[in-house]
């Protein structure tokens, strides 16, 4: 027994020593493989962040073209009349063309003058009618006003059409880049950080384009899903941890709960279209439905952390509470909410950030729209950053690449801002049992 | 009896509570309680692991101070102490378990039939054949009974076959003393067995890899007195073959199954010797405040 | 009055209410507030829960219901022959009625039958709208009246505001079910309207999808079919794309992370992972459309294969990279519920680290990380915008990867954005989608949720 015994323990160290070799190249292997998952999902987050930025950096600056505009009441085709309406249907479209011609005397013919009007954007007269607009003064004095360019020629100036391809290969004709050519020797032409990104609604213009407009409906949005989402989840986690009963009822809303938050998001716009916009005739594309389909969407996420913050306040807390002869609901609202609160609004803000991010179930209830005007109550048509992106994201101008890209890097902006307030509000508010 | 909240105030209080009444009772002693030097012979004709100078530290902590002691050929060797003396952290630096925890750092020399088994060169995996472990709460895979037994030669490539396999499962179970009360559910998962089954499940699976040395950390500390005696046997069993180092809450275990016993103290080993002796007429005087029950 | 005017004026009414109990309970024990048996501020808030609660509710109530049961009333009173006219028109009409009433404009001339009935629909309104200040007014005030003539010494009013309180808390941990009961109803209800056009047989097993039903009765061609099983396998096919790229990677990077990487690289790269979980998916379908699926197109064309430009697999491989923290967050939280004990037992028998983790921690969180994988696949499913984006409309029956396959999800978009006539069978079918599409993901997540209920339970013992 020992003889054979020892004889099978030296077997066993020179068997083991053998495949050494074997089992430490598995073991190589083996965590290459996971350096490599790894490195894979982080080289996509580098790639994709490094796209978008690279596609999208531009859309913060914008092509302006210098003009010296002479208001002429003549070409307005004013007269001597200054009153309001007629100040709001003059033709401002006159100035500008007339500067252009100005400045490109030798341009003459209908085609070309057409090509050489396209240089700047349609936006421009509206420009000088707001400025005609706020001071009538103006009428009769000359001033060098900058005013936005074409989308084409800001993507050209922006380096996007190559100038050296063949005339008919790309949408500006040699005209037209000569054109450009002397404006820009001329110092007439630059480009300047894009204003009209930030305060402007949507438009079929990519140039006069803006995210305001979606900006403001996130906004309103979030506001509704914001006041009802988190006195509702609050409460529902109150109760679910502190007074329900063990019995089937509450293990039911639990298991539901736990459902709901991985229920896909269009199933919820199903249900907003269904009852908020034909049962219960809500106007559509209003953030007012768009809230209330992103508060049903966000609850069970924020009940899920307030439960998860409840359960980390100590019993020993409730007990004493209880022990000095506090009611039920006082021991909650003087001892156990302001310590799960911090928990709460950590999942608040992510839940948030979730609705803030979120596109499918808002196609679903109309806020699908072209929205041109910045909504101010929650009734009001208007879309949101996600969907303006989504919609931008299918125009085949190039200049909105570089516009969706860059509302994508405003929208990450705010979901990593709205993240880490969260971790900070965690760090900050936490307190270890 | 354990004193899990030992808190450096405490521990005070109660040793020169201890040192007051040890005096009146056995008079003049020659060795202090500050003495904190190995007591006894550490060495063996014959060793099989021998350490000296060990050092383990958590972070800053040092939680073993200067460990010198052998284990020979065929012995029991038991380890007792209060909690917290280091016993734990001192035995799972035989097989290297400590590496799994990050913080921890060793010193010194621990050589097994010497060979250095710090030394940068050693692989933990051929050194943890040869030098196997059974844990406090026995911890069976969530696997079958017979794949709980068969994983460990299977990895190594210990049996030539399945006929061979089925020899080294047989007869690990049997050394278990297992084998009978399972060889009609070798299916079953190792996890439905009872805790002593479990345990001994876990010896069959040490056994079946044939180490050279068995190190168990406190094997019976969540069974029952029927399954604690069957491995208390077993032990003394399996002592024809290994070497094993036993770290033991139960003076008694460490009465009934060690040859020799060493006596921890707050990472210092204080106190070596035969077990009878270490029982009857302990050297140190904290030594003997352990065993009679003053401390601890 | 507006119906923010009469909200703020019941909030006013309910502070007013609040100072009245107030000062009552103190009046009442002639300011010794101690013999009172609840709180003066508790006798406060009895009086103002009593005057703001029911008057609020039949506010919102009024407020739900006003518009739908206005307009039966304006389609009722309708002569005949509009009323009797198409659904489509009727609706049609009814819009031309309410565009008048709020804007005072038409597109199309006013016909003295629409004056009139927006004259009705006006008159209605306006009566409508007095008819709830009255309302609610009154109750508040009875209410006002009824609770403060009840503060007395001996009144439990802190009991009652409990009471209230914890009523209100029931009724917002209701709302979870009857959100669910919502859905359910409202998918459910438009379903049984689409069988009864399109058999169920039809929907389930046709093989034909093209859901442009004729507009007029005479246009031919346009009969629309509808079966769904192109959906299917194209919802399946872009699913199963992108559980090959996220199971590995998300699998492997769970246990590089819960087993190799140091405390460091665990908390650099978790927060990274992380990240990638938190970008909207409308951010993903912009990058598959117009990145990664050129890439792809490109690249299939310089080894001489021919990639559709909205390929499946463009939108499955970027789906795949979306689920990815998913799955490995969710593996990494049940690999390290392994306890311990497994890993020292299998280290002490001499296995190697991957000799552990393959066959011992690995099989010891199978359930959990099959939980896990399964919640991945019901949201692939689901997922809506990186499809609508980067996925086409062409309802291809293949199995090409390289091909454009359209979804469930795709489809009940483009069913339901644009004009829509809300009956049509065209729209109802969304809803039969949806349906489908909520049973499967919900089936997915029940399954999933009890396996990893029931893992916690067993490993965690």
């Amino acid at each position: 027994m020992t003889r054979k015994a020892i004889s099978q323990r030296l077997r066993t160290i020179d068997i083991v020593n053998a495949s050494m070799r074997r089992r430490n190249a598995a073991e190589k292997r083996f965590q290459i493989y996971g350096k490599l998952a790894i490195a894979a999902a982080m080289l996509f987050l580098i790639f994709m962040f490094g796209n978008i930025i690279y596609k999208g950096h531009t859309a913060f600056v914008q092509a302006f073209v210098a003009l010296d505009i002479s208001f002429d009441a003549q070409v307005l085709g004013l007269g001597d009349r200054r009153d309001k309406k007629s100040l709001a249907s003059a033709d401002y479209a006159a100035l500008v063309k007339a500067a252009l011609r100005q400045q490109f005397p030798d341009v003459t013919k209908r085609k070309a003058k057409r090509k050489l009007y396209k240089l700047v954007s349609s936006g421009a007269s509206y420009q000088l009618a707001d400025m005609v607009k706020n001071n009538p003064d103006l009428i009769g004095t000359q001033a060098r006003v900058w005013v936005p360019a074409d989308d084409e020629i800001d993507m050209l100036l922006k380096g996007y059409i190559d100038r050296k391809l063949p005339e008919s290969e790309r949408r500006l004709s040699d005209q037209q880049i000569s054109w450009v050519e002397t404006l820009e020797a001329k110092e007439l032409i630059e480009t300047r950080f894009n204003f009209n990104f930030f305060t402007h609604g949507d438009s079929r213009d990519a140039e006069l384009a803006g995210i305001l407009a979606a900006l403001s409906g996130s906004f309103l949005t979030l506001l509704v899903t914001l006041t009802l989402a988190f006195p509702i989840a609050v409460a529902t986690a109150i109760y679910l941890e502190e007074f329900a009963p063990k019995n089937k009822w509450t293990d039911i809303i639990e298991v539901n709960i736990n459902n709901l938050a991985a229920v896909p998001s269009i199933v919820f716009g199903l249900l907003g279209l269904a009852l908020f916009i034909n049962w219960f005739q809500f106007p559509r594309s209003a953030p007012l439905v768009g809230g209330l389909v992103l508060t049903l969407m966000t609850l069970p996420t924020i009940i899920i952390s307030s439960r998860a913050a409840l359960k980390t306040v100590p019993n020993a807390i409730r007990q004493a509470a209880l022990g000095i002869g506090a009611s039920k609901v006082q021991m909650i609202r003087h001892h156990v909410l302001p310590l799960a609160l911090p928990g709460m609004l950590t999942g608040t803000i992510i839940g948030m950030a979730q609705a803030l991010g979120e596109t499918a179930p808002l196609l679903m209830i109309g806020m699908v729209a072209f929205i041109v005007d910045v909504p101010t109550s929650i009734v009001d048509p208007s879309t949101v950053l996600p969907v303006q992106i989504f919609l931008w994201a299918d125009s085949p101008e190039r200049a909105f690449v570089e516009k969706t890209s860059g509302a994508i890097m405003v929208l990450l902006a705010f979901l990593i801002a709205m993240n880490a307030m969260a971790v900070a509000v965690r760090k900050k508010l936490e307190r270890r049992w | 009896m354990l004193m899990n909240d030992m808190t450096p105030d405490n521990s005070l209080a109660r040793e020169s509570g201890v040192t007051a009444s040890a005096a009146a009772s056995t008079g003049p002693m020659r060795i202090s309680r500050e003495h904190h030097e190995t007591v006894g012979d550490y060495t063996v004709a014959d060793p099989r692991i021998t350490c000296r100078n060990v050092d383990v530290y958590y972070g800053d902590k040092r939680a073993i101070h200067a460990v010198n002691l052998d284990i020979g050929r065929n012995e029991v060797v038991a380890m007792i102490g209060p909690s917290g003396c280091g016993k734990s952290t001192f035995l799972r630096c035989l097989n290297r378990m400590n590496d799994t925890i990050e913080s921890c750092r060793v010193t010194g020399e621990i050589e097994l039939d010497g060979q250095d088994i710090y030394d940068k060169k050693i692989d933990v995996v051929p050194l943890r054949s040869q030098v196997g472990m059974v844990f406090q709460k026995p911890n069976p895979f969530p696997k079958s009974i017979y794949e709980n037994v068969a994983w460990g030669p299977r990895i190594h490539g210990l049996a030539q076959n399945k006929a061979d396999l089925n020899e080294i499962v047989e007869t690990s179970l049997q050394k278990a003393g297992l084998w009978s009360e399972v060889k009609d559910r070798l299916e079953k998962p190792g996890t439905g067995l009872s805790g002593g089954q479990q345990q001994r499940l876990c010896i069959a699976r040490t056994i079946a890899v044939s180490p050279e040395v068995i190190l168990m950390d406190e094997p019976c500390s969540a069974l029952d007195p029927i399954a604690t005696a069957k491995i208390e046997d077993l032990i003394d069993e399996l002592r024809q073959q290994y070497s094993i180092a036993i770290v033991t809450h139960s003076m008694q275990q460490a009465a009934r199954v060690s040859q020799r016993t060493a006596y921890f103290h707050m990472g210092d080993l204080i106190e070596v010797g035969e077990t009878a002796t270490i029982f009857t007429n302990p050297v140190h005087p904290l030594t003997e405040d352990y065993i009679t029950g003053r401390f601890g | 009055m507006q119906p923010t005017t009469l909200l703020l004026v019941l909030i006013v009414m309910a502070f007013i209410a609040y100072q009245m109990g107030f000062r009552r309970s103190l009046a009442v024990v002639s300011g010794k507030a101690k013999q009172l048996h609840s709180l003066p501020l508790y006798h406060g808030f009895f009086v103002a829960l009593a005057a703001f609660i029911p008057a609020f509710l039949v506010f919102s109530l009024w407020q739900i219901l006003e518009n739908t049961v206005i307009t039966n009333m304006v389609l009722n009173a309708l002569p005949d022959e509009i009323s009797s006219k198409a659904q489509g028109d009727v609706n049609l009409f009814v819009s031309q009625i309410k565009n008048l009433v709020d804007n005072g404009i038409t597109a199309d001339g006013i016909s003295p039958q629409l004056q009139q009935a927006a004259n009705y629909y006006a008159a209605l309104q306006s009566e409508s709208a007095a008819w709830l200040s009255r309302t609610t007014i009154a109750l508040s005030l009875a209410g006002l009246f009824i609770a403060w003539r009840s503060v007395k010494r001996e009144a439990r009013t802190r009991n009652w505001v409990e009471k209230a309180v914890i009523g209100f808390l029931i009724a917002c941990s209701s709302i979870a079910i009857l959100t669910t009961l919502g859905i359910v109803l409202s998918v459910l209800f438009e379903s049984v309207r689409f069988f009864g056009q399109v058999p169920f047989s039809d929907f389930m097993f046709g093989t034909e999808w093209s859901p442009q039903t004729a507009l007029r009765a005479d246009q031919v061609g346009s009969s629309g079919s509808f079966g769904a099983i192109p959906l299917f396998a194209g919802t399946l096919l872009i699913s199963f794309i992108a559980m090959v790229v996220a199971i590995p990677v998300g699998l492997m990077s769970a246990i590089y992370l819960s087993e190799y990487a140091s405390l460091k690289v665990r908390s650099m790269v978790k927060p990274l992972l992380e990240i990638l979980a938190g970008i909207p998916t409308v951010v993903y379908g912009f990058f598959a459309a117009l990145t990664v699926a050129p890439l792809i197109r490109g690249f299939g064309s310089a080894i001489g294969l021919d990639v559709a430009s909205e390929s499946a697999l463009a939108a499955g491989l970027v789906m795949g990279i979306m689920i990815i923290p998913f799955i490995s967050s969710l593996s990494d939280d049940v690999i390290n519920a392994v306890p311990q004990s497994m890993r020292d037992g299998a280290y002490a028998l001499g296995a190697t680290k991957s000799e552990t983790v393959r066959k011992v921690v690995f099989p010891a969180a199978l359930p959990g990380v099959i939980g896990g994988i399964l919640l991945g696949v019901s949201r692939a499913i689901g997922e809506t915008m990186i499809v609508v984006m980067a996925a086409g409309l062409a309802a291809n029956l293949t199995l090409n990867p390289l091909e454009a396959v359209t979804t469930v999800t795709v489809q009940i978009v483009t069913l339901l954005t644009g004009d829509q006539e809300f009956d049509s069978a065209k729209t109802l079918a969304a809803f039969a989608l949806g349906l489908l599409l909520f049973v499967t993901t919900l089936i997915l997540n029940v399954i999933a949720l009890y396996v990893v209920r029931k893992y916690r339970e067993e490993i965690l013992v």
